[in-house]
């Protein structure tokens, strides 16, 4: 086999793979994204009900219900707008009233937002930064604040 | 005093640093010996400094000297003694310092052990790896200087991360800081040829021995992280595809297949330009990784603080480096002379299909982890690429790897039998469709990619030990005349065959761990017992304790199988006043390679308290698995040609190619 023909059985090749992987990126990228929204962008955005989505926000005070089976209601506000969160299961570990939360999962009809993961934050120091910029978009941010509520989020090594 | 003595010693070194990334290079150009071996005494020079400074920042550690800011910030006098050694690199500042100590560390050792290594060729791979150290001595001197003093002194120290208290942290970034930092010496190598406009099959054989120690640390690292993970943050996952594993994983990858690449360019003088672009990737990949996990553009246990200046530092390091190093490349490349012809079908082509893939699937994983960083810069709008993503793109393509493995030992170099190679591998493709069929049988309905994959490890393992058996001829011949020949195999065969053998032992726990694990969640009181296939286990009661610096809250458990006690288990929550958080303790019990996993959740009020119970087959093969490639890595280095060193003379003229 000449040197000309070797090359272009390995060009041939090359771009074979790397087709196939541009393809592949792109059918992930199409279902296995997800974007992350405030209870405002929720509010304003009309999402679909049954997309999956990432909320964020502060959880609100004297909102969460605890039910039987580790069922647990609480409310997700940003300052702004609040939604309704319904979600069975342990809460991490950081998980407060009055604290930063970002939550995942779909909405349903009747516009509560059905989590099948909560992170709360591991270390007091940090806010998770898509809360902070959330909260800060809807002029709730107070420096000080911000801090004592917290980012890691749990079950993450990070 | 002794923190002022760190800060001059570093100052040395970035003098050392200097002289060494200039001085050598002109030698090498004026032919001047003398020039040229100020290289190696600078090195170990720079070394003894660094060493000295860290050395000083750990004394101010345990001495517990709160007026130096970063002792404050990350230490407590009541904290454990190791802890206090390791808080060192708990934290930005003495984690940049602990990688420049283990860059001046692989400095040294070229300098030491590279007594066989041409002098122009040393000069200069010693002066490039230390424009590196210069560079990351300014960075730490400039913005991130451990050793600063605040006044008045305060009476205790913040304390480190509870979840870093753990002997985790002694070990897990040292070894991937080996790995990362090791790669460097793949690239000066790199540079050092570019520079030099020549390049052979002996500038491999000196190249491979440092990749494949930086490779072996950075494998061990990595799976030291992931076990990490998994039984300290009480969720029981060892990969979250997560911006920072990934930024360990892309130089891996890159890693990988400049250790395959160079195999190529070792014994048939080909693949040269390819191989040094890999050398520059891969250390390019550790760049991104450091900026990622040190700028503060990812919030994280790793990030540990943010702060504006030190990311601009460390992109400039990245782009003069990755620019440099490939702009060099663009320009010095075409000067090398191609090497020897093959065709597609034969060791050389399989190694390039291996590298293919493995680039391939690295781009991949580059792309996702930071697509969402630029599509927030560029949009503002947040999103996040989690496993799905992953598993889409990098699965497939690392499956299709898989299954090439086993062939590419097999394959003869030059023109390769693939025909003949695939009636070799029979045997273990039978045994692979043994497993699969073993798989459906025994778990019945359930995800139909499980036992497939099972059938894929299976298959490289034994594809792995055919290539054994065909080269000992074992069982062809007299069983002493085998022996005899699996002696003198040379130690890399063991090496490869072991290191692919250790791939299908991972992916086993993989499946295992993935695809047949149960997980409970429930409340329960003392006095109830949880039950999780066949294990019984039952709530004793809760008993408080105290630490040194925390104290404890333990649920304690007996285990039964078929009601007989098998053990204990006592997952607890820890607090940490200093800090005024806490961490949530796993119990682990080990059966063979499987494991019970049991986390507490929250306590209520009503006196019972959260658990999560997982049962997990095989995850231990999942580490146990990178340990054997680890292995397979150790003995490939001990191999006669690494250790020896390259043949000289004679034949070296025909072997050496100027490139002009």
């Amino acid at each position: 086999m000449t040197r000309k023909k070797r090359r272009l059985v390995l060009i041939g090749s090359a771009l074979t793979v790397l087709a196939v992987a541009v393809a592949l990126v792109l059918t992930a990228l199409k279902d296995a994204i997800v974007f992350f929204n405030s209870p405002t962008d929720v509010a304003e955005k009309h999402i679909a009900t049954g997309s999956r989505l990432r909320l964020g926000g502060l959880v609100k005070e004297g909102s969460v219900q605890r039910g039987d089976n580790m069922q647990v209601r609480f409310e997700v506000t940003d300052g702004k707008n609040s939604i309704r969160v319904a979600y069975q299961g342990l809460l991490p570990d950081l998980f407060r009233e009055g604290q930063g939360v970002v939550t995942e999962g779909t909405l349903d009809g009747a516009g509560t937002f059905k989590a099948d993961s909560v992170l709360a934050k591991h270390d007091e120091k940090y806010m998770p930064k898509e809360v902070a910029d959330a909260l800060k978009k809807q002029g709730h941010w107070k420096e000080d604040g911000g801090k004592s509520a917290a980012t890691e989020p749990q079950g993450r090594t990070q | 005093m002794i923190a002022e003595l760190g800060h001059y010693a570093l100052v040395l070194a970035l003098g050392l640093a200097l002289v060494q990334a200039v001085v050598p290079i002109y030698g090498a150009r004026q032919n001047d010996p003398i020039l040229m071996s100020v290289a190696g005494a600078a090195a170990v020079a720079q070394f003894l400094f660094v060493a000295l400074a860290f050395g000083a920042l750990v004394a101010c550690y345990v001495t517990s000297d709160f007026s130096v800011t970063n002792v404050f910030e990350n230490s407590h006098s009541a904290k454990p003694l190791i802890y206090k050694i390791t808080g060192v690199w708990g934290n930005h500042e003495g984690s940049m310092l602990l990688w420049v100590l283990i860059l001046s560390v692989f400095g040294a050792l070229v300098a030491l052990f590279g007594t066989n290594l041409p002098a122009k060729l040393k000069a200069n791979v010693l002066a490039v790896q230390s424009w590196v150290a210069f560079a990351f001595y300014l960075f730490i001197l400039t913005t991130s200087n451990p050793f600063l003093r605040m006044s008045p002194a305060p009476m205790e120290g913040r304390d480190l991360n509870p979840i870093l208290q753990d002997p985790g942290l002694a070990i897990h970034p040292p070894l991937l800081y080996f790995g990362y930092v090791g790669f460097s010496i793949s690239f000066s190598f790199a540079i050092a040829a570019l520079i030099e406009g020549k390049i052979d099959a002996a500038w491999a054989r000196w190249v491979r021995p440092w990749t494949l120690l930086a490779w072996m640390f950075l494998t061990a690292g990595i799976a030291m992280g992931s076990y990490w993970a998994y039984y300290t943050l009480g969720w029981g996952g060892w990969w979250f595809w997560d911006p920072v594993e990934n930024a360990s994983l892309m130089p891996w990858i890159a890693g990988t297949a400049l250790l395959h690449s160079a195999v190529v360019m070792e014994k048939r003088n080909a693949l040269k330009v390819w191989t040094i672009l890999l050398a520059i990737l891969a250390f390019s990949l550790s760049l991104v990784g450091t900026f990622l996990v040190r700028s503060g553009v990812l919030t994280s246990v790793h990030a540990f603080a943010s702060d504006p200046a030190r990311g601009v530092f460390i992109l400039m390091i990245l782009t003069l480096f990755i620019g440099g190093g490939l702009t060099l490349f663009a320009w010095r490349a075409p000067l090398l002379k191609q090497g020897g012809l093959f065709a597609p079908i034969s060791r050389e082509g399989a190694l390039i299909f291996n590298n293919l893939l493995l680039l391939v699937a690295c781009a991949a994983v580059f792309f996702g982890t930071l697509y969402p960083l630029a599509l927030e810069a560029l949009t503002g709008q947040k999103i996040s690429v989690g496993a799905p993503f992953f598993n889409m793109t990098f699965g497939p393509l690392f499956a299709v790897l898989l299954v090439a493995v086993p062939f590419g030992p097999l394959l003869a170099w030059k023109r390769g039998d693939l025909l003949g190679v695939t009636q070799r591998l029979l045997g273990a493709a039978a045994l692979g469709v043994i497993g699969i069929v073993v798989t459906f049988a025994v778990e019945g309905g359930g995800p139909v990619l499980v036992p497939f994959a099972f059938g894929l490890a299976i298959f490289v393992i034994t594809g792995a030990v055919t290539d054994l058996i065909e080269r000992t001829a074992f069982l062809k011949v007299p069983l002493g005349t085998a022996f005899a020949r699996a002696r003198g195999l040379p130690r890399s065969a063991w090496g490869t065959a072991l290191a692919h053998i250790g791939l299908g032992v991972t992916l086993l726990g993989i499946v295992g761990e993935t695809q047949l694990g149960t997980e409970r969640i429930a409340e329960l009181k003392p006095g109830q017992t949880i039950s999780i296939r066949r294990y019984d286990l039952h709530f004793d009661d809760i008993v408080e304790r105290r630490g040194p610096n925390y104290s404890e809250v333990a649920a304690r458990f007996t285990v039964r199988r078929g009601g007989e006690v098998i053990g204990t288990m006592e997952p607890s929550k820890r607090s940490f006043p200093s800090r005024g958080s806490g961490t949530t303790e796993s119990a682990l019990m080990t059966r063979g390679v499987g494991q019970i996993y049991l986390s507490l959740g929250e306590a209520n009020p009503d006196g019972s308290i959260a658990v999560r119970l997982y049962h997990k087959p095989l995850v231990l093969l999942i580490w146990l698995g990178a340990v054997v490639m680890v292995i397979g890595g150790g003995l490939s280095l001990s191999d006669r040609r690494l250790r020896i060193g390259a043949p000289k003379p004679a034949r070296s003229k025909a072997v050496l190619q100027p490139a002009e």
